[in-house]
């Protein structure tokens, strides 16, 4: 065909790999050739928003966003709401962001109609190889928190924890199966590059650490945590969740990519008085604290204190705070999932100061942990996110910063120890 | 409809609304419903081209075309780099206005209109 002949200058193909080479395992959906295609497709269209249209709305607020507030007010901008506001008369950004979240729920839809066409057999699956194992343990008397009640995040309806029939897991089967869609498949086959990042980073920067037990906090369906049960198959794991899809999911997904370390408990991470004082070498959180609250934060700041052995170590994986040197602008557009993507607490949680916040919760200012982490991909797969483009897409970029501690071990014990 | 033996109707819960208000970014609100019903064609037109293309693909490697072929079928590294280009030309294609609203920006352009009064003076 003439069409698809392409000249000498063609440009060189530098997108997301075809969505066939996603890890499969025995809970993940059959997905059909125009399920595919239409992932495909959407990835490609957050490709196209991200690289295309949004340069487009920077562009906007320097060349009339910006000098229009400053003429009409006198001033310049103080905060990133101001920023934000000022954007949303502007049409690059109507039509970046009115795209933008019309293709996220484009891929919710694509998801659940993949997940959902076939939920008995997915649910069948699931209950087979979860059923008397006692690494599920759930707890249906659980109250949901607030915080994950009062919107479905990241415009995922039913959230974390809806069971449309009893022992539901296709929630949690969409979020596996569309991840490669939002992300372009930046998290690598199995979405867990993210897990990959934490377990090197640890590697090489705790080259003598052998954590016996490790406890991974708003674990989802797993995929962060995953690759450290692989690293450390000795230690016991455990993954605490409300959402009983994601846990069911979870435990039969591990299973079948034959790991057997980790436990998942349905539990509201704000109270973890299950959980006996120093019984954890590690305590883990991928990109979780933004979907909490500062009063769940602060306890979980409290109890992390209270549940790591000494020697211990806490690491929560995040995205930048909008520290006073970001420009107003980014932190206005890193804002963005917050409001329009229904990630409200993202906003309020980039805006504190975690160090301060870690102190307060009893963790010494020298114990405190800083460090970055990028997502760890196979290259020959993945060439794009192995390489890293350097195209900042506020907020989805496959990479990000570490806050944590080492909580001391008291002077004497150490000595007696010796 | 076609509700499965537990009661899950895929065709009504696959489109459900998640929780919370939505919010409208464009001013005005059918604008907006208009642009997301052209979006979800613009995204099931790629899918067809891409089946279209698989399609051509059994055909040229001597392979009956069926729907088992059809779904059966994984490009190659170079086969899907060659359907991602497409994509990638069609939705530069499709969203032409919205790369031309961007190089306006920095365009120091005139109307057409001024331009004529402008050139019968020169």
């Amino acid at each position: 065909m003439a069409d698809t002949e392409r000249p000498r200058n063609a440009p060189a193909y530098d997108g997301p790999p075809d969505y066939r080479v996603v890890g499969r395992h025995e809970v993940y959906p059959d997905v059909s050739h125009d399920e595919a295609e239409r992932f495909n497709f959407l990835a490609q269209m957050n490709r196209h928003l991200a690289t295309r249209v949004m340069p487009g709305v920077a562009e906007a607020f320097e060349a009339r966003v910006k000098p229009a507030f400053e003429t009409r007010e006198g001033r310049g901008f103080k905060d990133r709401h101001e920023v934000r506001r000022a954007l949303t008369g502007d049409t690059l950004f109507q039509w970046w962001s009115a795209l933008r979240r019309a293709n996220m729920e484009n891929r919710q839809q694509a998801g659940r109609w993949v997940t959902l066409r076939q939920a008995d057999s997915l649910n069948r699956r699931a209950r087979e190889l979860t059923e008397n194992d006692p690494r599920l343990e759930l707890h249906p008397e659980l109250e949901l928190p607030r915080y994950v009640a009062a919107v479905d995040h990241h415009c995922m309806p039913g959230s974390y924890h809806t069971e449309i029939v009893p022992g539901d897991i296709t929630g949690a089967a969409n979020y596996d199966s569309g991840i490669f869609a939002t992300t372009g498949g930046m998290l690598g086959r199995f979405n867990d590059g993210g897990g990959q990042a934490v377990v090197q980073w640890v590697r090489k920067n705790l080259p003598d650490f052998r954590p016996k037990r490790i406890l991974d906090l708003g674990c989802g369906l797993g995929h962060n945590v995953l690759p450290i049960a692989e690293a450390f198959p000795e230690a016991e794991v455990v993954g605490v969740d409300v959402g009983a899809p994601m846990l069911r999911y979870g435990l039969a997904r591990a299973k079948s990519l034959g790991i057997g370390n980790v436990h998942f408990v349905q539990g509201d991470v704000s109270d973890l008085s299950s959980f006996a004082d120093e019984s954890f070498d590690w305590i883990q959180s991928t990109m979780f604290l933004h979907e909490t609250s500062y009063k769940s934060m602060q306890a979980i700041f409290a109890q992390t204190k209270r549940l790591l052995k000494p020697g211990g170590i806490v690491l929560h994986v995040e995205q930048p705070q909008y520290a006073s040197d970001m420009p107003l602008f980014e932190q206005a557009m890193r804002d963005w999932d917050a409001f329009y993507n229904n990630e409200p607490f993202w906003t309020k949680m980039h805006e504190i100061d975690m160090d301060d916040w870690m102190m307060k919760a009893g963790f010494p200012k020298k114990s405190l942990i800083h460090g970055g982490v990028a997502a760890i991909v196979d290259p020959e797969v993945f060439p794009e996110a192995a390489a890293d483009s350097g195209q900042e897409d506020y907020g989805r970029k496959a990479a990000w910063h570490v806050i944590g501690a080492r909580k001391p071990k008291p002077r004497s014990k150490v000595k007696e120890a010796a | 409809m076609m509700a499965s033996p537990n009661g899950i109707d895929p065709l009504l819960l696959a489109s459900a609304k998640a929780k919370g208000k939505r919010p409208q970014f464009l001013d005005n609100a059918d604008t907006e419903r208009l642009m997301n019903v052209v979006l979800a064609l613009v995204q099931e037109v790629g899918v067809l081209r891409q089946r279209l293309d698989t399609v051509e693909r059994l055909l040229e490697a001597g392979e009956p075309v069926t729907k088992a072929n059809i779904e059966r079928f994984e490009p190659t590294k170079a086969e899907a780099a060659e359907r991602g280009l497409w994509t990638q030309e069609y939705l530069n294609r499709i969203f032409r206005i919205l790369q031309q609203e961007r190089e306006a920006l920095g365009a120091n352009d005139q109307y057409s209109e001024e331009v004529a009064e402008e050139l019968a003076k020169t």
